[in-house]
């Protein structure tokens, strides 16, 4: 059967550069590139290309580009070159579509749509070169009142806190999804930011428990590598429930990433699949999700805060307030364009909602009804810079996590084939070869380096708004204004139109 | 002194480390004209050995106690002010007998010059050799460990 | 003050001057030396007969060597005698030199075949740079040469007269040519390049009788065949050069026995190169291995104990690296094994004139061949002198890539990213 399906990428190589010196032909792992012995020189075959650019980056000439197919299909708004592929796809292989990372679809993104404040001649705006601007942020549940004794002691008994330097995150990516290389580049830079890193549901690679201060232990449906140890390895514990890329799904590891560490550390067979379902099957209720919070508060001896995450969907408000009340310490609300290491290409495109709606809703929520200091919010899904963050901050959110802007940070150029396991930049990978190619103290050095860069514009925008504490940026929505949004959006996100 | 050393885990395999030897070696310093247009072309003094997964750069350790200089019949292989091994190629006659000596295989036979050896000379015109600064994952340090 | 005295001026001398002067930079040293030139390369001297090589490539060490280092060079000059006891050298010219230390440099000479005829005009030994000059003068294009032996250095005379336009026919005793540095199968091969560049090869043979009035005319060889020619040049072979320790009481057995620091049997006298025999690693027994860096590091060991240091002289093995015509090839060790001791592996691809074998003994590499493909040899070399587990890459061995990927990871790693290389 000839396949309909066109490349969707064509590997332009000006001849006029190239030196024939095949690093291309070494560093894509789709083999795309070959050397042809026959007149000596490096040829691509397209159909294979994935647009990752590594080679792109790699070529010591800069010989090479990589351009989408402009072929096209005769004009038609409704049956798009995308829609028509994917028919093609489908017809070929009988199968579910697989792709991964965020939703990539032309949905409002909310971030653009809100500006924010700053002081002219009232109150004065702050240079944080100058002042000291605090952007440390605790996580956790805070008591209802402060007691003190008589000499002014505090007697009321606090529950754990995670302390950030910046209210920065990386967000949970399981080992196996990525390499151990990416977790390793995460749980160093988190250690040397005074931040977090999330496990994801992988259970912890024996070589990263010496971060365990630094790191957020996942539970998730499938429980893998979940024992004792790994519970009180980190500093906080993860109730995953649900994840914005797929909502409703539950999660599958190829076997052929199983390899001999991700085996022994999810603690499955080597090579078998690694299969999360889409619910935990202990947690119908609310109720039975208490019960989830509490044993593992039991498990750490009530030392560790524990976050519950959920993907952003309708009625999220409600579920987040029924979480708080079920004793979680944080809730992780992850929206829609939130990454993945492999999901179904429909439930990714189409199931879930923005982020930003999910916040202001969740923050409203919980205000109303009186318990916002009991939970901490975090605010996941597509968070792409530091004004994302100040936005997601003034929505309500206490701190933000990041998963695909760390990836690229360390490489990924999201070209949207986690699910191969073939990452020519070593990231969602497991092939020894490929993994290699992320040296964690380069990995490291970027994130660190990232997070620092939105740190300083962090307090550059805060300082302009004259607020020199994020603390006193949370859920202070005054500070944004919406721009092209409907009376209903700009309701729900809580903030008043530009001009108002 | 300082030397080059390969951190073999993180090695990715592109040779850009070879390639950029070239062209630090080469007239022009110029990557295309050093490959499409000079003649002949200089030999990479780095080699990549490759098994994948496994894969290193290894070049002259520059030893101290350099076999190569011992064996060398001409006297062309010395020692140079830098402590760097090289051989002055006006002496080499090209009879291989480094090449029989160097317990690395850091000596390659340089038929397109003339018949005489080629090897890491560290880069003498470089704050650091073109291998290392090449080296994009790091798998390359240049270090002193004595 | 410590007086250094060494007899000879090669590579072995040089080696020790420059093991003495990594330890004393004071003591007094002085080179005695039969050939009136700085060190040169004796190797080269085929070079030189070919025209390959000039003055500059020939000197050994630049013309500052002996200034550099303190040394007092006396040229063309022959040590007679050595007094142990008085702890002199006695010079040809009846000089006497008193030594604290004492080197024994003397290097090789030419084996002399007994045959008829064997002193008239126009026969050669192609040992020395004179050798070379003199042989240089006759080798007129057009004229005929007989060369005795079709061992290196006799090939190499070969090679050298043929580029002078001289027709040459080697005579090989051996059913082979190089038989120290090649089996048969390499030989072969070696042997059809040769003849293809025009040098007639006849082996199983040898030349009884020199024939001619005053120079030469011809040859006979002992199977009765005759051969006609301007020139013979007797090359069977070198042997240590003992003569100045004839009537010691330095011990001799083929070349002066040596212990593994190169300390002869008396006290404060060293031998070193090709007078000397050593312990060699891979035969395991007192040897002679007259190979150029053999003799530097004899040398230099000697030196450096000389001088007072402790260093042990454990690399004797014979290696050589040598071309004919274009045709490189890297040999070492034991090449042809026999016993059952030994095993060998080979491959060979005739077209290309490849050829490599490995030669085992047990889990030690003890000896390779290596044709046309010499690349990264050194790394064979270095296992044999390592005395190297080879079991877990013993296949890879001959592979075009063989190198430390295939090697254990401890022990490349340990090589690769060690400190200093011992
Ligand atoms: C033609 C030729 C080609 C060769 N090619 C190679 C090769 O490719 N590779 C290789 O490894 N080896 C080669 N060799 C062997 C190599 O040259 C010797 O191993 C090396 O020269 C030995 O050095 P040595 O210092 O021991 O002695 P020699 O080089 O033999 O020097 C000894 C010196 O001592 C002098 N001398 C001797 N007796 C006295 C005395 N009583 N008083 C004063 N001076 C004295 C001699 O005149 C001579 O100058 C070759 C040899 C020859 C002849
Ligand atoms: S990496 Fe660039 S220069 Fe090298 S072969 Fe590929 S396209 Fe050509
Ligand atoms: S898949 Fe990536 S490495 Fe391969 S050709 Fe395409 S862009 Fe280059
Ligand atoms: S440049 Fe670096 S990564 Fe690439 S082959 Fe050389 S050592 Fe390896
Ligand atoms: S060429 Fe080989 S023997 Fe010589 S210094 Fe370099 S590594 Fe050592």
């Amino acid at each position: 059967m000839i396949s309909y399906v066109l490349p969707e990428f064509l590997v332009m190589r000006d001849e006029n550069r190239c030196i024939q010196c095949q690093v291309c032909v070494r560093q894509c792992a789709n083999d795309v590139h070959y050397l042809d012995e026959k007149d000596g020189k490096v040829k691509a075959d397209d159909a294979k290309c994935v647009n990752c650019q590594r080679c792109v980056t790699f070529c010591p000439t800069h010989a090479l580009t990589i351009i989408p197919n402009p072929q096209e299909f005769k004009a038609n708004a409704n049956w798009t070159k995308k829609a028509i592929t994917e028919v093609q796809k489908q017809a070929e292989s009988g199968a579910v579509i697989l792709t991964s990372m965020g939703n990539p679809q032309e949905y409002p993104i909310y971030w653009d749509k809100i500006v924010l404040n700053a002081s002219q001649v009232t109150n004065p705006s702050i240079d944080p070169l100058r002042e000291p601007m605090e952007l440390k942020t605790y996580l956790g549940r805070k008591p209802d009142k402060l007691e003190f004794d008589e000499k002014g002691r505090l007697i009321t008994k606090l529950t754990p806190q995670l302390v950030l330097n910046v209210p920065i995150m990386f967000s949970a990516m399981s080992f196996g999804s990525i390499s151990l290389n990416a977790c390793e580049s995460l749980a160093r830079a988190a250690t040397e930011l005074g931040i977090y890193y999330n496990t994801g549901e992988g259970g912890l690679h024996s070589s990263l428990y010496r971060y365990g201060k630094n790191t957020i232990a996942q539970v998730a449906s499938g429980r893998f590598g979940v024992h004792a140890n790994y519970l009180n390895a980190g500093a906080a514990l993860e109730i995953k429930i649900g994840q914005g890329a797929k909502p409703g799904i539950g999660g599958h590891l190829p076997g052929e990433k199983v390899g001999a560490e991700v085996s022994a550390t999810r603690m499955i067979p080597e090579g078998s699949d690694a299969i999360s379902p889409a619910p935990h099957h202990d947690i119908y209720s609310i109720e039975d999700l208490r019960q989830l919070i509490y044993a593992l508060k039991e498990a750490t001896n009530y030392t560790k805060p524990v976050s519950v995450k959920i993907a952003a969907v309708h009625n999220v408000a409600a579920i987040a307030s029924g979480i708080a009340r079920a004793g979680a310490d944080i809730i992780a609300i992850d929206g829609f364009r939130g990454g993945t290491g492999a999901a179904p290409l429909r439930i990714r495109d189409n199931v879930g909602i923005p982020i930003e709606m999910a916040i202001a809703a969740v923050d409203t929520r919980l205000k109303e009804e009186g318990i916002r200091h009991q939970v901490s919010v975090v605010a996941a899904g597509s968070i792409r810079n530091s004004a994302d963050i100040i936005k997601a901050i003034a929505l309500g959110a206490d701190a933000v996590y990041i998963a695909t802007s760390a990836l690229i940070a360390i490489g990924c150029h999201m070209c949207q084939k986690c699910n191969t396991g073939k990452c020519n930049w070593g990231i969602a990978t497991q092939d020894p070869q490929l993994v290699k190619r992320l040296n964690p103290n380069i990995g490291a050095r970027r994130l660190v380096n990232l997070v620092t860069a939105w740190e300083h514009e962090i307090k550059e925008m805060l300082g302009g708004m004259g607020i020199n504490s994020i603390e006193s940026l949370r859920g202070n929505r005054e500070m944004l204004r919406g721009v092209g949004l409907t009376q209903k959006e700009l309701d729900i996100l809580g903030i008043k139109a530009a001009g108002e | 002194m300082k030397r080059v050393y390969a951190l073999e885990e993180y090695c990715v395999g592109c040779r850009l480390c070879e390639i950029n030897c070239i062209v630090a070696h080469s007239q022009s310093k110029d990557i295309i004209w050093a490959f499409k247009v000079e003649e002949p072309r200089p030999l990479p003094g780095i080699l990549v050995e490759e098994a994948r997964p496994i894969s290193f750069g290894l070049q002259c350790r520059h030893c101290d106690d350099a076999v190569c200089i011992k064996s060398c019949i001409t006297g062309a292989m010395h020692r140079d002010e830098r402590d760097t091994v090289v051989c002055d190629t006006d002496k080499c006659v090209g009879c291989w007998t480094c090449i029989m000596a160097c317990p690395y295989g850091a000596i390659k036979a340089n038929e397109n010059d003339g018949k005489v050896v080629s090897k890491c000379d560290l880069c003498p015109d470089l704050s650091q050799p073109a291998c290392v600064s090449h080296c994009p994952n790091e798998a390359l340090i240049y270090v002193d460990r004595g | 003050m410590v007086e250094y005295v060494i007899i000879g001026n090669s590579a072995a001398a040089v080696g020790a001057v420059e093991g003495i002067r990594q330890r004393d930079n004071t003591g007094n040293i002085t080179v005695i030396s039969e050939e009136p030139y700085y060190a040169y390369s004796r190797p080269l001297i085929s070079y030189l007969l070919a025209g390959t090589a000039d003055d500059r490539k020939m000197a050994y060490r630049d013309a500052g060597f002996y200034k550099d280092n303190g040394v007092l060079l006396l040229l063309g000059v022959r040590a007679v005698s050595i007094d142990t006891v008085g702890k002199q050298v006695i010079l040809s010219n009846g000089k006497m030199v008193a030594y604290d230390k004492l080197l024994i440099a003397t290097g090789g000479k030419p084996f002399v075949l007994p045959m008829k005829g064997g002193d008239k005009k126009g026969i050669y030994t192609f040992i020395k740079r004179d050798d070379a000059e003199q042989l240089k003068s006759v080798a007129k294009c057009g004229t005929k040469a007989v060369v005795i032996g079709g061992g290196l250095i006799g090939l190499k005379a070969a090679e050298g007269l043929v580029k002078c336009g001289v027709d040459v026919t080697v005579v090989e005793l051996a059913d082979r040519i190089l038989s120290t540095i090649l089996d048969e199968q390499a030989a072969v091969m070696v042997q059809e390049v040769l003849e293809e560049h025009g040098i007639n090869v006849i082996l199983n043979d040898t030349v009884t009788e020199v024939i001619g009035d005053d120079g030469v005319s011809g040859v006979i060889l002992k199977s009765g065949q005759s051969i006609e020619c301007d020139m013979v040049i007797t090359a069977i072979g070198v042997r240590p050069n003992t003569d100045v320790v004839a009537n010691t009481d330095i011990s001799i057995n083929r070349g002066i026995k040596t212990d593994d620091h190169m300390c002869t049997n008396i006290e404060d006298v060293y031998a070193a190169g090709d007078v000397a025999e050593a312990y060699d690693i891979v035969y395991e027994d007192q040897r002679v291995t007259p190979i150029w860096p053999n003799a530097y590091m004899q040398g230099e060991i000697a030196g450096r104990n000389m001088a007072g240091d402790d260093a042990v002289f454990d690399s004797g093995f014979a290696r050589n690296s040598i071309a004919f015509f274009g045709l490189p090839m890297i040999t070492a060790g034991i090449i042809k094994p026999v016993g059952d001791d030994y095993e060998a592996v080979s491959t060979v691809q005739p077209e290309k004139m490849i050829y490599k074998k490995a030669v085992f003994k047990g889990n030690r590499l003890v000896g390779f061949i290596r044709l046309t493909d010499i690349d990264r040899a050194g790394i064979l070399t270095g296992l044999i002198k390592d005395k190297v587990d080879i079991s877990p890459f013993k296949d890879k061995l001959l592979d075009k890539d063989f190198g430390f990927v295939y090697m254990p990871k401890s022990y490349r790693k340990e090589r690769l990213l060690g400190v200093k290389r011992k």
